[in-house]
């Protein structure tokens, strides 16, 4: 007679134990959901603690050189009257050279690599290859510039070569980029396109590289960034370091009132303006390293600002 | 084995002229994606003042054969294609046929709506500027207009062209896709299971509307739905493991069926 009595008790225990169970459960996955927050928060916190420091330190240090005058001279001798403006042009034009070569090549390569080329062996090979060279440290490709284009092409230690340089060192990242933003594209969209007769092409002008563009543009950013901080492969093909005149302008009084000499002069960038006057002996010039750097952070945010604005308009213009 | 259609009423005799069930006429077409055999030998014709839709179990290549009539499947890697398929009389893959111009005769409605992520009426006015219609603004207005009419989607929209397409409806969207399809003006509307992501009352809309459409276009649907291919369409083609088993007249394909296959997956034995 106590048979069900003892049978239900059982049940009773078994049902409270599972109970307890799922409790302790719950209370270990919530212990584990803190420590992950704890562990994320701290893993932001220390790259924006050293990024504001560094930050902090440059002002202390390069604020009280930061004027008018620092961003129109010439360097000099003097740390007092050194200035960066052949630094900061020099800067600008390079990028833009490198602007014009890689973001066409960069995005061209990989629509063709995503919507044109055939998937086969050859084609996985590029991939891993185009991959690999985004891992290429710089240095290689200075040495790779300097025999092939300063010294092979003869096209001399030029803002052309340094723009042609940083070119194919952020080729693969926007390669890249653009390669995963046209993956995201859903295929429907480019069905839909087809649907009403669209050629290939316009499958792609029209449809895919809209949905796309904002990807594309991180891509541009990105490389744009990486190669302004560069120095390494400049150095290597033979920046100056101590330059005292601007490259030709590139407008002139008599016809074709434009030219583009500019291209051929020599040059020198923000970050080896500043690593050659980190590099002196004594602390004279360490506030014109420190200020040099602000204007080039700067600068970046600065393109950056200018890029990310672009995006936004691409996102905006996108109706999904 | 019986790979041949059953109760083709013009698979039996040699294929007829007669333009009206000779629009689309289908040959010992062959898919393989790859390795696999998706479709075997189908054999078909299809009128053009008809809705003929495609029924079957998933993975029985209704979808596949849909999707040849347009070369769609050209896009897709590893897709090959035998046999002779010819819309008028014309072999569609012969070589000096464009599929670009192929698919501007044959429209397509596609599963899930699927507009593009532009205004309403960019969504319309592309097909047609692409091919020429129109440039501005105010030539493609009344092709706009007339799509959107003709997909009975006029009224809902018309005071706001130059929305998002994706802010609308399943429904609308879907109404929007179709308008989308009829403006480049096609011979051939091919609709792949057109209402499987929408809801009972905007499907009733669309088959009233595939309804209106047959008159002017020559539809090919497919569809999940035995009572969806009751309602809409006055041909029925069952295919089943890559086979066309059978094709007539829809009353007949659910009534008295003459396959022991289409049989079973009328009456809910497998599918």
């Amino acid at each position: 007679m106590t048979m069900p009595a003892d049978i239900s008790s059982n049940e009773f225990v078994r049902a409270y134990e599972r109970a307890e169970d799922r409790k302790s459960r719950n209370a270990a996955r919530a212990r584990r959901e803190r420590v992950f927050r704890a562990v994320g928060l701290a893993a932001t916190l220390l790259g924006l603690v050293a990024l504001g420091a560094l930050i902090v330190d440059l002002m202390l240090v390069g604020l009280p050189r930061l004027s008018l005058d620092f961003l129109t001279n010439f360097p000099s001798r003097r740390a007092s009257q050194a200035g960066i403006l052949s630094a900061w042009v020099g800067s600008l034009l390079v990028i833009l050279v490198t602007g014009f070569i890689a973001v066409p090549v960069g995005v061209a390569a990989g629509i063709y690599l995503e919507e044109y080329a055939p998937k086969n062996r050859f084609s996985d090979f590029i991939e891993i290859n185009v991959s690999n060279l985004a891992g290429v440290p710089s240095i290689i490709y200075g040495l790779l510039a300097l025999g092939l284009f300063v010294y092979g092409l003869g096209t001399g230690r030029s803002i052309f070569t340094a723009g042609l340089t940083l070119a194919l060192l952020i080729l693969p990242i926007i390669i890249v980029a653009t390669r995963e933003s046209i993956r995201a594209v859903p295929q429907s969209l480019r069905e839909a396109a087809r649907g009403v007769g669209a050629t290939e092409w316009q499958v792609t002008r029209d449809h895919v590289l809209p949905a796309a563009a904002p990807g594309v543009m991180t891509g541009i950013i990105l490389g744009i960034s990486r190669a302004l901080g560069e120095t390494a492969p400049l150095i290597t093909i033979g920046a100056l370091t101590f330059i005292a005149f601007l490259p030709t302008p590139p407008i002139q009084a008599t016809a074709p009132y434009v030219n583009m000499h500019w291209l051929w002069d020599g040059f020198t960038v923000l970050p080896i303006q500043a690593f050659n006057w980190i590099s002196r002996p004594g602390d004279d010039f360490v506030g014109n390293a420190a200020a040099a750097s602000l204007v080039l952070i700067a600068i970046t945010l600065g393109l950056n600002g200018v890029a990310i604005w672009l995006r936004a308009r691409l996102r905006k213009k996108l109706k999904w | 084995m019986d790979a041949m259609p059953t109760t083709m009423p013009s698979g039996s005799a040699r294929p007829s002229r007669a333009a009206d069930e000779g629009k689309i006429v289908a040959r010992a077409v062959n898919v393989h994606y790859g390795e696999k055999h998706a479709l075997k030998d189908v054999n078909v014709n299809i009128g053009s003042n008809a809705v003929t839709s495609f029924i079957g179990p998933s993975g029985c290549g209704k979808s596949t054969f849909l999707r040849c009539i347009n070369r769609m499947n050209d896009t897709i890697e590893g897709c090959r294609v035998s046999g002779s398929l010819r819309i008028d009389d014309a072999d569609i893959y012969a070589a000096t046929v464009d599929p670009v111009e192929l698919r501007a005769r044959v429209g397509m409605v596609f599963q899930k709506p699927n507009p593009f992520p532009k205004s309403i009426f960019e969504n319309i006015a592309y097909g047609p500027r692409i091919h020429g219609f129109g440039k501005s603004r105010a030539d493609l207005e009344p092709i706009v207009q007339r799509s959107l009419e003709k997909a009975g989607l006029w009224g809902e929209v018309k005071d706001r062209l130059n929305d998002a397409a994706t802010g609308l409806s399943g429904g609308q969207q879907q109404r929007l896709c179709i308008a989308r399809a009829i403006a480049i003006d096609p011979e051939i509307i091919l609709m792949d299971e057109p209402c499987s992501a929408l809801d009972p009352i905007a499907t009733a809309r669309i088959e009233e509307l595939i309804d209106e459409l047959r008159r002017t276009f020559c539809i090919v649907i497919v569809t999940h739905s035995f009572a969806q291919a009751a309602r809409v369409s006055q041909r029925t083609a069952f295919f089943h493991l890559g086979d066309l088993v059978e094709e007539g007249p829809t009353e007949q394909i659910f009534s008295a069926p003459v396959d022991r296959r289409t049989q079973d997956y009328i009456t809910g034995r497998f599918g």
